[in-house]
């Protein structure tokens, strides 16, 4: 059986799988039933099209480099990081694959890794996007034995003799089981055990050194034998509460931070039953009618980097100094790469406090209008028109500065049917209206639809997906 | 105070335009007010720092046998007594150590420790036990019971710890307050800010990005105004911490009506060759802290403010495979006033023969008694209501 969504439903589809849907885009998908909407979704992320970056001398090995070389290395390291973040960023802006690119950036929160040596960086990136729709179990031993991985939490030091708890800890508190859900310290150390000997080699291949590695037996969960790091990962698959856990989390980034626990039981057993496809749990989710009820939609907070790219995507927006999206990333709390710690970013309303709050509020007119809100209302104000107009002057010229963005505002216009207010207001906010928001907005004209979308996109209820 | 008086006092009440009105007429604190205005300002070292690298128990040989190589010689550190030395990065700390400036309490912890950075950084920050999630902060819960504003609780930075944030009313992050001021100038927000009517404030994320704003609204402008009054001669390290804790010597300087200021420096994980990176960091950290002190010093404040600093948990005593150190459990940590009613080493030292089942440092402080006698002896407010049962009250100040 079919069925057919509204149009807000469908933006909430597009919002929570990607990164908004463009007036066009949305125009062809009413046409569809939910079905082959979300077949259309996975249809199109089907290929994968991998980060890449000339990395020059970095692919160098050290030795061979003149001191002169050594010292440009550090710089260029740094820099290609900031290439590589602004890559990513492009990508989940202009790809076609969004649930992939949307999929992948939930995982690079999941596996939260903060490194200088961009290698390492983009080659996990480019191993969670391979697996972001397939298998999770996949991915966890692929990202374990990365060289982001094993550099990050120091599994590369970690022998026998000599073990290094690192790694053991985060894969059950943050990768699999989740913080306190049934393991002790005494299995972190054992397990740390088994991980003795992963390593990589100049290459940059993963390498088993087996005189690092501690042959004897360990008890991890309540299994014993000689384990090896496979055997662990193996082990932390085959307890329930890991599909659990991830479950948990994939429901709270895609549908809601409040839990419906029948559901989540459900779309657990799903889950582990399927061996962990990442596919049939997102179908899950997307094929359900709950997923569309009004209580999910519109009661998200946005990621900086949703906020950013669901910005930028139906403009086109370039930026002529691309640093502006480094230095938003870096003031709003979450840039590509660089997760404040291995926890990553803890989303929700620990996005807003009242620093980045304004600088969101802020973010449409200065990327669409060179921070100008402009507002003819007739309620009355202490800010004469003379005040309000240097005000914007003030504004535009430091703007035009430093942030000289140019949005295509005509195909956005052009394509834009029905110009309604209401529809306007429907199209670009998820969340209802308050009650204040309202009475602004009725004061406000809206035959000039520029201004009036901005003044739409300058409201907190814009902050919401 | 119930979020109506609160909204009343902030921003209702104003008429909402360049100068909210509560602004109007308000009084700068007088230098007689001023002085006995009593802050903290708490230091967060996040990532675990390893407390016994940075004082250390030189004298101790279990000590020297578990940290062959990672471990100080007497040479590379600075005496405090005969048992122990500060890490000779820490120069400027041993200054204000001998003037009497600094107080340093042993084995803080609480009982069974969680070794992950994030629940025990949260567990630090909302002041809980080890098995309790709070979602309010110390500070938070601070500013509910006894405070009319956010900004009365500021973390200079990008963003607002947990510890910042309570049930009422949250901190406010700020890191350039002009910044923040102009944006709150821009005549479409203030149109906002005069129609948010309070049944807009509800519990669910658009009601918190409303009573965001509004407290935004109502802190801006006073933080901006206010600042302006005293920009600091001294000169200060070329770090971010640097220049936080100088903003916050401005703030405090210029009369802010601020009690608790919070600011922190990351990166002391140190899991492998963790003596180049410690050291790196505990410079930054005393360099930092020794101009912020000249500065209050000459203002005639530092007499009036007590520097906390600590980290979420200590470090395993015995080195690791990598020339580091893994997660512990209790730690020292430092208090510094130019007020202390007990200066010096506080208590005992760590018991190195006496290891928990991980190695570790056992507790002998509960981390809580040292917020308790904070709350109580110096900002002068009730505890129990914060911390939401007693804890035994310490005597440095």
């Amino acid at each position: 059986m079919s069925s057919f969504l509204t149009d807000k439903q469908i933006q909430h589809l597009y919002w929570r799988t990607g990164f908004g849907i463009s007036p066009s885009e949305l125009k062809r998908a009413r046409t569809f039933s939910k079905e082959e909407i979300v077949d259309h979704l996975f249809s199109e992320s089907s290929g994968i099209t991998d980060l890449s970056l000339d990395f020059g001398i970095l692919q160098k090995d050290p030795k061979n480099l003149s001191r002169e070389e050594r010292k440009e290395l550090r710089k260029l390291r740094n820099q290609k990081m900031l290439d590589l973040n602004l890559l990513w960023l492009r990508q989940l802006a202009e790809s076609k694959q969004v649930l992939r690119e949307k999929m992948t950036l939930f995982f690079h929160n999941h596996f939260a890794v903060r490194l200088k040596t961009p290698r390492a960086a983009l080659h996990l990136n480019n191993v969670i996007r391979k697996n972001a729709l397939e298998s999770f179990g996949d991915m966890l031993l692929e990202v374990s034995k990365s060289p982001a991985m094993l550099l990050f939490l120091n599994n590369r030091q970690n022998r026998k003799n000599n073990p290094n708890e690192n790694f053991a800890r985060e894969v059950m508190e943050l990768f699999t089981l989740g913080r306190d859900n049934g393991y002790t310290e005494k299995d972190i150390k054992e397990a740390a055990r088994a991980f003795t000997g992963w390593n990589f080699n100049k290459q940059g291949t993963f390498v088993f050194r087996q005189k690092h590695h501690d042959f004897g037996s360990k008890t991890i969960l309540g299994k014993t034998g000689n384990f090896k790091g496979e055997d662990v990962i193996k082990i932390l698959l085959e307890q329930k509460q890991t599909a659990k856990y991830i479950t948990k989390k994939i429901y709270k980034f895609l549908v809601n931070e409040h839990i419906n626990p029948t559901r989540l039981e459900k779309l657990s057993s799903i889950f582990y039953e399927t061996n962990y496809n990442i596919e049939a749990l997102l179908r899950g989710v997307l094929e359900s009618d709950w997923f569309y009820d009004h209580e999910n939609i519109g009661a998200k907070i946005k990621s900086p980097i949703e906020l950013i790219v669901g910005l930028s995507k139906p403009f086109n927006i370039h930026y002529k100094n691309p640093k502006v999206l480094l230095y938003l990333q870096r003031k709003l709390n979450q840039v590509l790469f660089f997760p404040p710690n291995v926890a990553g970013w803890k989303g929700g309303k620990s996005w807003i406090d009242n620093s980045t709050l304004m600088l969101r509020l802020k973010l449409a007119s200065v990327a669409l209008n060179n921070g100008v809100i402009e507002i003819n209302d007739t309620a009355d104000s202490e800010m004469t028109t003379m005040m309000k107009e240097k005000y914007y002057n003030k504004m535009k010229s430091q703007m035009q500065k430093r942030v000289k963005a140019t949005p295509h505002w005509e195909p956005f216009l052009d394509a834009i049917e029905q110009k309604s207010r209401q529809q306007l207001i429907d199209y670009v906010l998820q969340p209802n209206l308050s009650k204040g928001a309202q009475e602004v907005i009725s004061t406000i004209d809206e035959r000039n639809t520029k201004n009036f979308i901005i003044e739409l996109m300058s409201l907190p209820e814009y902050q919401l997906c | 105070m119930d979020r109506r008086n609160f909204l009343k006092q902030s921003v209702f009440a104003s008429g909402i335009t360049l100068v909210p009105s509560f602004l109007k007429g308000m009084e700068f604190l007088t230098p007689e007010q001023l002085s006995g205005y009593k802050n903290v300002i708490i230091i967060q070292l996040s990532g675990g720092n390893d407390g016994l690298n940075s004082i250390i128990p030189i004298q101790n040989d279990i000590y020297h046998r578990l940290r062959p190589t990672i471990g100080k010689k007497q040479s590379e550190t600075l005496k405090i007594n005969d048992d122990l030395a500060f890490n000779s990065a820490l120069q400027p700390i041993k200054d204000l150590y001998d003037q009497g400036d600094v107080c340093i309490i042993n084995n803080v912890g609480y009982p069974n420790p969680n070794r992950s950075h994030f629940r025990s950084t949260d567990i630090w920050q909302t002041a809980s036990d080890t098995n309790q999630y709070l979602s309010s902060g110390w500070v938070g819960r601070y500013l509910d019971a006894n405070c009319q504003h956010p900004y009365q609780a500021i973390e200079v930075d990008n963003s607002l710890s947990l510890a910042m944030k309570g049930n009422t009313l949250n901190g406010i992050a700020v890191s350039d307050p002009k910044q923040l001021h102009r944006t709150t100038r821009e005549p479409f927000f203030n149109q906002l800010i005069n129609n948010t009517q309070e049944d807009m404030l509800h519990e669910d994320n658009q009601g918190y990005l409303y009573k965001t704003m509004l407290e935004t609204y109502s802190s801006a402008s006073y933080i901006y105004e206010t600042s302006k009054i005293y920009e600091s001669k001294v000169t200060y390290p070329q770090s971010a911490f640097a220049r936080n804790l100088k903003t916050i010597a401005d703030f405090i300087i210029s009369g802010l009506k601020t009690r608790v200021y919070y600011s922190s420096l990351g990166g002391f994980d140190s899991h492998v060759n963790q003596v180049n990176s410690q050291d790196r960091l505990l410079g930054i950290y005393a360099n930092a802290i020794s101009a912020l002190v000249k500065d209050l010093k000459k203002n005639n404040k530092f007499k009036d403010t007590l520097i906390l600093t600590f980290s979420e948990f200590g470090r395993r005593v015995k080195q690791n495979g990598s020339r580091g150190t893994d997660h512990g459990a209790a730690n020292n940590v430092m208090i510094m006033s130019g007020s202390l009613k007990k200066a010096g080493i506080y208590n005992e030292l760590p018991n190195l023969s006496d290891l928990d089942n991980n190695g570790d440092i056992k507790y002998t402080v509960d981390f809580r008694s040292i917020y308790a006698s904070i709350l109580d002896n110096w900002l002068e407010v009730n505890d129990h209501i914060i911390l939401g049962s007693d804890f035994n009250k310490l005597s440095f100040v």
